[in-house]
């Protein structure tokens, strides 16, 4: 079995063919009569073992890393070839004769794609095209160098005498060998690469140079092979300038058919608005049909996925929804590492296969020397030469790496391997050479990759975050740029850069982007989305630890006090999407804000230190004991999210959904006119609360328009999900409330003491002590007041914090002459505030338990945030927009 | 021709000076003052020593360059290959011969008017309102893009920084966007770049947003503006070196 495994194993595809033709014997078994039990082992046998040589592949994987020391000397590549050498061993004793070796047809057609369309995709295009005169260069020149060098040199070291004498191959089998053995690989240079972290240029150069070669290794492969079937002697002159042509017929047709795609996937996904579900699928279809293609003109099938990948990035990310963005992206990168992972398990095993090789010391050595001495020179040379024309060059530590990282894989082994060894009567000993090329390069050179460059101190990667200054700046450069060369005259790379540019917004985006998708595409707009992101998932993953040990300082502070609100977050928080979810983390942002409060209280209220403690210990708890109590109240839950389905039926949009409620939606607009006119008369910081606000619908109902216009399909992929999960938690909060479990939100068995401490502190929060209880027999109403006393109290907090951090300063002083006089009248602010949706509530709580509070209950959750962001406009500190944003990403999870 | 062809040109202070700091081998002018050289108050750098001005030798002065004289000249802001250039270039702009440029010389180039900093970049030729630009002048907003080379990088602190000089192509950008020349960029300039620089399909909050966050992000006096060592700090990480630089003005 294990040997059929094997068998099978070796030619997936084929197995995949052979499998109709077992069909029918498996169906003739059954004639004699009915089996209980039947084994169909050849049904099954060629995919099961695929998914069994995967599994072991990632199996080892996960062992490799079991332990870090050994991932970080040792790279990846290198443990998985010598894992496969000792499987192959171990196969070549079981079955005395190896059964296995990496066949060129499956690694070509499935093992490739994936790996180049992952690095395609996922390429840096700006830095790619940035150094594409380099990276051409020596992707062109340094391959056509490499290979009539080495087999140059093969061959005279054959006329030499060094090569033994049953090596039988003339020149141009040693230049068909040469050719071969030249290209420096993608899948080795990226396992290797990726691991070392040299700066982005060397790593751009090396990999897109590994990336590119490979035209220029198919045509001198396939002429080569063709002049060595043909025999030399048949070759006329008309042949060598065909060799020459086809040189730019497979690479421009590659990259012409991989555009051609590109496109065509560009333009599809711009359609696929309504069927979400399909969108990652085209993007890994259109680029495999792509591969194919191109193999099936026989062009360049490496370039035309890289050129697919490179080209219809920027669209389909901007047409696709988020979720499948991560789609693609999780399944490029799984698909692309378990891919390279079977190709180097498979690269060890083939090497065992002896049958297959014949060894000659003087070759492999030969070759070896020579292909190592002709990179160094080829790329000192050509480097020279390109350092004449760049801006910045590459000095001799790059150099080096790049000489050194010329790293030869699986393609030169799948290519030697597909020799015919009637034409090539050589085969077997360059099967052998090829294989130790590849095993010395991969471990030997792979292995000394890392230290050599930290030994060379080449300039490492250096990440850093993104932030709207660097984007804005460097987008100020380029147009600068551009212009400077405008007004010299010279039309160089900026300006022909900027040209694309026009014409990519004039028509390409236009025809290839649907009109909703623009904004995301916008790269300013899509960093300082993306920096508000960020700053949520930091600030929800820390909490208040931030705050209280480093006094305020956030990871991102001067992004975090914001006077006006991100319009995302705005967004988010009008909707009152978050409702819940902000509520508990603005719980764990107290409980942090607590701790501190607490160290600040500690000598009057020392006692309370516990209980909130306990308390903070128990926030975590209250995340589990929801889940379990959302499978207790599932039905309940469901029930709601029917009627929210209808309702997101009938709005598209989370506002229109509270609008279409125009009853709560009014007491909403009252409160927060009431909050806003408050502030007004509070003063300047007030006002600016209140201004806030204001932009924030304004924002929200742009955005809204927006939607509207753009499609009645509920397809909008932030905001939908979110009123799911946020209001479903928060149902089943409330609704643990009614049902009279405490542990479910042990925030009212806290707060009796909290606000107890504050008032003897604090005399202004007595107030809100007696609203904390007053509203806890209401039960809707303790999570926001609970939030409101903690805000109250880290606002406390903030006021009597001694040392603000320098960028504090200027808000913090606009602070103290307002805390107790603005403080003391939003207290009583709240008392009117609060019974208004009070009113409103009971016959519902009273009657039908959540099912048609949902929105109501969500309008009181949202009037309270209203204030609590004015507070924190003030203070410039945003946890709760933060914490919508927190939504975002938690809600685009689940919502799939 | 041939004098502007071998020109040496020293750089200045912040902004370019009133005085041309150039000297024409043909003619070997002496020293010329830079001392009326107008720099603003705010100016963040500090006016250029008198540099005693040494005729220049045809071709790159860099290397003719005498080392021993105590206030060493510095590398010509644009070799002679670039100058010849250069200056055919601002002849043929010069539809008129006039001998200078004006604003509506600049304004012609097509591909001028579609940059978003089109107008802002013609204005930078044109310092303190002045109507024309002659080739020092016109060479000297352009030295800024030279890119830096080794030679340039080790120099004693005493001399002026040259104009391709990591702070003085930062300023250059910097006053792009300092429109009223107070030495900070405003929310509302920030907003006033933006605009140019985001499409269409950011709504106008957002692009109030987006600059408040900018500004803020950069702000580290809270002062709600962005200074230029504010703007150089924000800038802190980028290869400016390399972004501001074209090859062809080596």
């Amino acid at each position: 079995m294990l040997r059929a495994a094997l068998s099978l194993l070796a030619l997936p595809l084929a197995g995949a063919a052979e499998q109709p033709t077992q069909k029918p014997e498996s169906l003739g078994e059954p004639l004699p009569g009915l089996e209980l039990f039947r084994w169909q082992w050849h049904e099954v046998e060629a995919p099961y073992l695929v998914a069994l040589w995967i599994l072991v592949a990632s199996l080892a994987k996960i062992v490799f890393h079991l332990s870090r020391k050994v991932t970080s000397l040792v790279p990846e590549s290198c443990l998985l070839i010598l894992l496969g050498l000792v499987l192959g061993g171990i196969v070549l004793a079981v079955a005395k004769k190896a059964e296995y070796q990496l066949e060129p047809g499956t690694f070509f057609l499935f093992l490739l794609p994936p790996i180049v369309l992952d690095s395609g995709y996922f390429m840096p295009s700006r830095l790619f095209f940035d150094n594409l005169g380099a990276i051409l260069t020596y992707a062109v020149v340094g391959t056509l160098w490499n290979a009539f060098t080495t087999g140059a040199a093969l061959w005279g070291l054959q006329q030499a005498g060094l090569v033994a004498p049953r090596v039988q191959a003339g020149l141009l089998d040693f230049l068909l060998f040469g050719s071969l053995i030249s290209a420096v690989d993608p899948v080795a240079v990226l396992a290797v690469f990726e691991e070392v972290h040299v700066n982005e240029t060397l790593f751009i150069i090396v990999f897109g140079e590994s990336l590119l070669n490979d035209a220029v290794t198919v045509v001198l492969y396939k002429v080569c092979n063709s002049f060595v079937e043909m025999g030399s002697a048949n070759v006329q002159a008309t042949d060598y300038l065909k060799g020459v042509a086809s040189l730019f017929v497979v690479s421009l047709g590659g990259a012409a058919v991989g555009l051609v795609f590109a496109f065509l996937l560009a333009l599809t996904t711009r359609f696929t608005k309504r069927v979400r579900i399909i969108e990652p699928l085209l993007v890994f279809l259109l680029a495999y049909a792509a591969y194919l293609t191109a193999e099936m003109a026989s062009l360049s099938a490496i370039l035309a996925v890289t050129m697919c990948g490179l080209g219809c990035k920027k669209y389909v990310e901007a047409n696709i929804s988020h979720k499948s963005r991560t789609t693609v992206k999780y399944t490029m990168k799984t698909l692309a590492s378990c891919a390279e992972t079977v190709i180097f398990m498979l690269l060890g095993i083939s090497a065992v296969d002896s049958s297959k090789w014949a060894w000659d010391s003087g070759l492999v050595l030969g070759t070896l020397i020579f292909i190592l001495f002709f990179r160094a020179l080829g790329v000192v040379l050509q480097t020279w030469v390109l350092n004449q024309f760049r801006l910045v060059p590459l000095d001799k530590i790059d150099q080096v790496v790049m000489s050194y990282g010329g790293l030869r894989g699986a393609v030169a082994f799948a290519l030697v391997i597909l020799l015919d060894r009637t034409k090539v009567p050589a085969k077997d000993y360059f099967v052998a050479t090829t294989i130790v090329v590849v095993f010395f390069t991969v471990i030997v050179q792979g292995l000394t990759i890392k230290p050599l460059v930290k030994w060379l101190k080449v300039k490492r990667s250096e990440h850093h975050k993104p932030t709207l200054n660097q984007e804005l700046h460097e987008h100020t450069f380029d147009h600068i740029l551009a212009a400077v060369e405008d007004v010299v005259g010279h039309h160089g790379y900026h300006y022909w850069r900027d040209r694309w540019e026009q014409f990519d917004k004039k028509y390409l985006s236009q025809l290839l982007m649907r009109r909703s998708a623009y904004r995301i595409r916008d790269q300013i707009w899509d960093v300082y989305y993306r920096l508000n992101i960020r700053d949520a998932i930091s600030f929800v993953d820390q909490g208040g630890h931030v705050l209280s040990s480093t006094g305020l300082t956030l990871p991102s502070m001067p992004s975090r006090n914001s006077m006006a609100e991100t319009s995302v977050t705005n967004l988010l928080r009008e909707s009152g999407s978050g409702a819940c979810l902000d509520l508990q983390v603005i719980d764990t942002v107290r409980s942090g804000r607590d701790r501190e409060d607490a160290v600040m209280h500690h000598l009057l209220c020392g006692g309370l230190y516990k209980p909130r403690r306990r308390y903070k210990a128990s926030c975590s708890r209250h995340f589990i004991s929801e889940d379990a109590q959302e499978r207790q109240d599932k039905e309940v839950f469901q029930q709601n999210m029917k009627r929210r389905l209808e309702s997101f039926k009938s709005t598209k949009h989370n506002i229109c959904f509270t609008k279409s409620k125009p009853r709560p939606r009014k007491t909403g607009r009252r409160k927060k006119d009431g909050v806003a006119n408050a502030e007004a008369t509070n003063g300047k910081p007030r006002d600016l609360g209140f201004q806030d606000t204001a932009a924030v619908i304004l924002t929200v109902e742009s955005e809204e328009e927006e939607e509207d216009s753009d499609s009645s399909e509920t397809e909008k992929e932030d905001d939908e999900g979110i009123i799911f999960v946020a209001r479903a938690t928060s149902e089943v909060l409330q609704e643990g409330k009614v049902s009279g479990s405490l542990e479910v939100c042990p925030s009212p068995r806290i707060i009796p003491p909290s606000p107890t401490c504050a008032e003897k502190e604090l005399p202004w929060k007595s107030g809100q002590g007696d609203l904390a209880v007053y509203v806890s027999s209401e039960t809707t109403k303790i999570v926001p007041v609970d939030m409101q006393t903690g805000w109250n109290q880290s606002m406390s907090s903030l006021e009597s914090l001694a040392s603000p951090p320098c960028n504090q300063a200027p808000t913090l002083t606009c602070l103290p002459p307002h805390p107790r006089g603005a403080e003391e009248p939003q207290a009583p602010l709240y008392p009117p505030s609060d019974p208004h949706p009070s009113f409103a509530f009971p016959p519902s709580l009273a009657k039908a338990g959540r099912s048609h509070s949902e929105s109501s209950a969500d309008l009181p959750q949202q009037q309270e945030l209203q204030p609590l962001m004015g507070h924190k406009d003030h203070t410039h500190l945003s946890p709760g927009t933060a914490n919508s944003h927190w939504c975002i990403q938690f809600n685009r999870g689940s919502r799939l | 021709m041939e004098g502007i062809a071998s020109v040496l040109w020293f750089s200045g202070g912040c902004e370019p000076p009133e005085s041309r700091n150039w000297i024409f081998a043909g003619s070997c002018h002496s020293p010329s003052t830079p001392a009326n050289s107008t720099l603003r108050d705010d100016c963040p750098f500090q006016p250029p020593p008198a540099v005693p001005r040494l005729p220049g030798p045809l071709g790159r002065v860099s290397g003719a360059r005498p080392a021993a004289s105590p206030p060493t000249p510095f590398p010509p802001a644009v070799s002679q290959a670039s100058l010849l250039r250069l200056h055919h270039r601002f002849r043929a702009l010069d539809r008129n011969k006039k001998g200078y440029l004006s604003r509506m010389d600049l304004q012609q180039i097509g591909a001028l008017a579609v940059n978003p900093l089109g107008d802002r970049i013609i204005e930078s030729f044109f310092p303190n309102g002045s109507q024309r630009v002659d080739f020092p002048g016109f060479v000297r907003v352009l030295a800024h893009f030279r890119p830096v080379e080794d030679e340039d990088t080790d120099q004693d602190p005493k001399k002026p920084e040259p104009l391709n000089s990591r702070r003085n192509k930062l300023h250059y950008a910097f006053q792009l966007y300092d429109l009223d020349r107070d030495g900070k960029i405003s929310r509302h300039e920030m907003l006033q770049v933006l605009r140019l620089m985001v499409g269409v399909q950011v709504t106008e909050e957002q692009l109030e947003n987006i600059a408040d966050r900018t500004v803020q992000e950069a702000d580290e006096d809270g002062d709600g503006a962005v200074s230029f060592l504010e703007f150089t700090k924000s800038l802190e990480k980028m290869d400016v070196e390399q972004k501001m630089s074209i090859r062809i003005l080596k």
